[in-house]
């Protein structure tokens, strides 16, 4: 199948179209409610998070007997917030970290999401079927007014975000002097966590309890080696995080047999590795260039005070000396004569060099913190 | 009890001990979301091995697994080292993309292989007694329980072992390499034995509850003790009692065992946090309501005493001056009048001359921290206390 047939497919079928979409705006609000988990060292929040969602459905689907998808996700968001603010209250009251915090909840809640769901699947009830599928996900059982909901989470998501942008920054990088600004960070607080839950909840039906927190941290570490303003992380966050779920459903449609929920997660992956490596600033890439590039400058400073140091004592200053002066010495090569030369700092001819006066005054001022100017 | 039911009860316990032991540490370490990670990431290290060995319970797997744990680690600190993200993002990073290839191999070998994803995630302890061993012919019983039961007998002779080296790194990692000890082989080492333990006991109680096991009994442990020993101790402890009442919890709502014990510990860790003695929930609120009414005191008689005008030392006048709501005032009072500190007469409060001494040595043990003035009156506050 070809790119431009892969469009036409995707504009003519409505499964396609909805799981696309579905998982595009998905990926779009976790890397933007993602980029605030990263940046306030709460990335693990999103794998607790979405474990303890489990026992919520499980007792949704209990009290009410059915299947709708809107109780199960209310009782998920219910069960993932009273586990968001456990986690918090075990780190502020006791000594306990705040990973262990995490795995407690994560795992403790899972355990009882378990407890239920086999409880359930016990029960004489036809109904109960499918409820597993919370577990890893299926992105092929979204609806058209799946897609709907997940718009609507994410326009208010976004609206409340705008209108609290500045507070919400302010809190990201000083909570203390939000506090003294007289903000209610505690509110602001609870708002945030909030909107992280009601995303994680939001994938868990698509991408499932497991590989959810991929999901709100992967688009978000890879926007955050791009910019260090918070804004264009967010923006940028957003759009890692749709493309890896338009991409991933392409990829996953296009081959029999694969899940949708793990290729997304391994093309946000990718999004990391690439950023990781290739990104302007941080990248690792680039951090070796400029390593290089100055262990180069710092042996040629080094080769071209050595030749200040057997220059000075001579009165001409660009009396030439053979190379060979330069074998006890291990720090020049050919090539860093020709670039010396290059840089007009010596004059090389045949086996001699020579400092030229420009040279002679720059070798002079290496160490020099305070140049003094030659005119 | 059916034989089944006492192997099925053993290989829980046995599994509990084998988790909490490594859990102590990783809690200690503040790595316990290194065991998430791992049982986890193991799960394209299960399915290779599974390709080679055909056999979930073959000790090969078991290597390939632990190996892949070591290299989730490894990818771990690799990222953190380049300083690009946080090391929890790491983490974050790492096990989704590990576990995405494993489920990714699995559905694209589903026709050839016998694995399923939801065994590997959750477990089920309920078939462990119908995979026998069997040795010259004679049947010696489950073989998960003689898997994890050798891991149990190895990493309590690693423990034994290196039990002053694994205390000594994980409260203060500079002295131990001052002393010669490798931190990095000891972290390794440690690392291997978490990975070689979830391994053991994912086949019986599936990769997340495994986690549970590990860091629930240490993180319960450790609220109630600060000792290392007694923590090893009462984690095992806990972790037995949990898998044995969960055992049956889950025999009598016919669900899932490995769920159960969970839960169990969930219970255990619950009440622990609520009612632990000093580290418990309402003891630390409790001490904080003290402490507050106790400060209130003291203002209230510093008030008191710095004033010698009617108009200021009426009870009413509290709520005017010192901004007190009614009932706040009235806890402070009922306190000062319970403790001797004022009389009241007509509403206008005095200091008594017991108050008068109390104040004057607070304030001297505010001002100067004269330890020795107040030895009397730490036995009737907490204040002075801590």
């Amino acid at each position: 199948m070809t790119i431009s047939e892969y469009i036409e497919l995707l504009f003519n079928d409505y499964t396609l179209r909805t799981i696309t979409l579905g998982t595009a705006i998905l990926g779009a609000v976790c890397g933007m409610l993602g980029s605030f988990a990263v940046l306030r060292k709460q990335s693990l929040l999103g794998d607790a998070i979405s474990h303890a969602a489990l026992p919520g459905i499980a007792v949704a689907f209990l009290i009410t007997g059915a299947k709708d998808s809107n109780t199960l996700l209310l009782g998920a968001l219910i069960s993932g917030l009273l586990g968001a603010f456990w986690i918090k209250s075990i780190i502020t009251k006791t000594h306990l970290k705040s990973d262990t915090a995490l795995g407690l909840i994560l795992s403790l809640f899972f355990g009882v999401g378990m407890l239920l769901l086999t409880f359930i699947q016990k029960q004489p009830n036809a109904n109960q079927a499918g409820l597993d599928k919370y577990l890893f996900g299926q992105a092929a059982t979204l609806l058209e007014k799946d897609v709907w909901f997940m718009a609507i989470v994410t326009s208010v998501c976004l609206g409340v975000l705008l209108l609290f942008w500045k507070e919400f920054k302010l809190l990201l990088f000083d909570p203390d002097y939000t506090k003294t600004l007289g903000f209610n960070i505690k509110f602001l607080d609870t708002l945030i966590t909030s909107f992280i839950v009601a995303a994680i909840i939001l994938g868990l039906q698509t991408v499932g309890v497991v590989l959810m927190s991929a999901m709100l941290l992967a688009p978000a570490a890879a926007a955050r080696q791009w910019t260090n303003s918070l804004a264009i992380m967010v923006a940028l966050a957003a759009t890692f995080g749709a493309f890896s779920g338009v991409i991933g459903t392409g990829i996953s449609a296009s081959y029999p047999n694969l899940s949708t929920g793990p290729v997304i997660v391994l093309v946000a992956s990718v999004f990391v590795i690439v950023s990781f490596i290739f990104s302007p600033g941080r990248g690792l890439l680039f951090k070796e260039i400029r390593f290089r590039k100055n262990r180069n400058d710092l042996k040629l400073h080094k080769t071209l005070s050595f030749m200040y140091d057997i220059a000075k004592n001579h009165d001409d200053i660009s009396h030439p000396h053979t190379v060979k002066i330069l074998n006890n010495f291990q720090g020049y090569t050919k090539k860093s004569l020709h670039k010396l030369e290059k840089e007009n700092l010596i004059v090389l001819i045949g086996s001699n060099w020579s400092l030229t006066e420009e040279g002679f005054f720059k070798a002079k001022n290496l160490y020099n913190q305070h140049i003094e100017t030659n005119d | 009890m059916t034989s089944a039911q006492i192997e099925i009860q053993l290989i829980a316990c046995i599994v509990a001990i084998a988790c909490a032991i490594p859990g102590v540490f990783l809690v200690l370490r503040k790595m316990a979301l290194i065991s998430d990670a791992i049982s986890h990431a193991i799960l394209p290290g299960i399915v290779v091995g599974f390709f080679v060995t055909h056999d979930l319970s073959s000790p090969l797997l078991i290597i390939f697994a632990a190996f892949t744990g070591i290299l989730t680690v490894f990818l771990v600190e690799f990222i953190q080292k380049t300083g690009l993200v946080k090391e929890d993002t790491a983490i974050g990073l790492i096990f989704p993309a590990l576990f995405s290839i494993g489920v990714i191999l699995i559905a694209q070998n589903a026709n050839d292989v016998h694995l399923d994803i939801d065994a590997v995630l959750l477990g089920e302890l309920a078939f462990a007694p119908f995979d026998r061993l069997e040795l010259f012919g004679t049947d010696v019983g489950p073989k998960s329980l003689w898997v994890i039961g050798t891991i149990l007998i190895i990493t309590l002779s690693l423990l034994i072992t290196f039990f002053k080296e694994l205390k000594v790194s994980t409260f203060d990692a500079g002295l131990a390499s001052a002393l010669g000890f490798s931190p990095v082989v000891l972290h390794y080492g440690l690392m291997t034995v978490a990975s070689v333990t979830t391994v053991g006991a994912f086949d019986a109680v599936g990769a997340i509850l495994v986690v549970a096991l590990t860091i629930a009994p240490a993180a319960t442990a450790y609220l109630l003790t600060k000792d290392l020993k007694k923590m090893l101790f009462l984690s095992v402890g806990l972790g037995v009692f949990s898998a044995i009442s969960g055992y049956w919890l889950a025999h009598g709502l016919d669900a899932s065992i490995a769920g159960s014990i969970a839960s169990m510990l969930g219970v255990v860790f619950l009440s622990v946090f609520l009612f632990a003695p000093s580290t418990g929930m309402i003891s630390v609120m409790y001490k904080q309501q003290r402490q507050k009414i106790e400060v209130l005191l003291l203002t209230f008689l510093l008030h008191l005493k710095n004033h010698k005008e009617k108009k200021e030392r009426h009870v009413n006048h509290l709520g005017e001056h010192i901004n007190w709501q009614k009932s706040q005032a009235k806890s402070v009072l009922e306190l000062a009048l319970k403790n001797n500190m004022i009389v009241i007469n007509d509403d206008i409060a005095s200091l008594t001359e017991k108050g008068n001494v109390f104040t004057e040595n607070a304030i001297n043990y505010i001002t100067d921290h004269s330890e020795e003035a107040i030895e009397e009156m730490k036995k009737d506050f907490f204040l002075f206390r801590g």
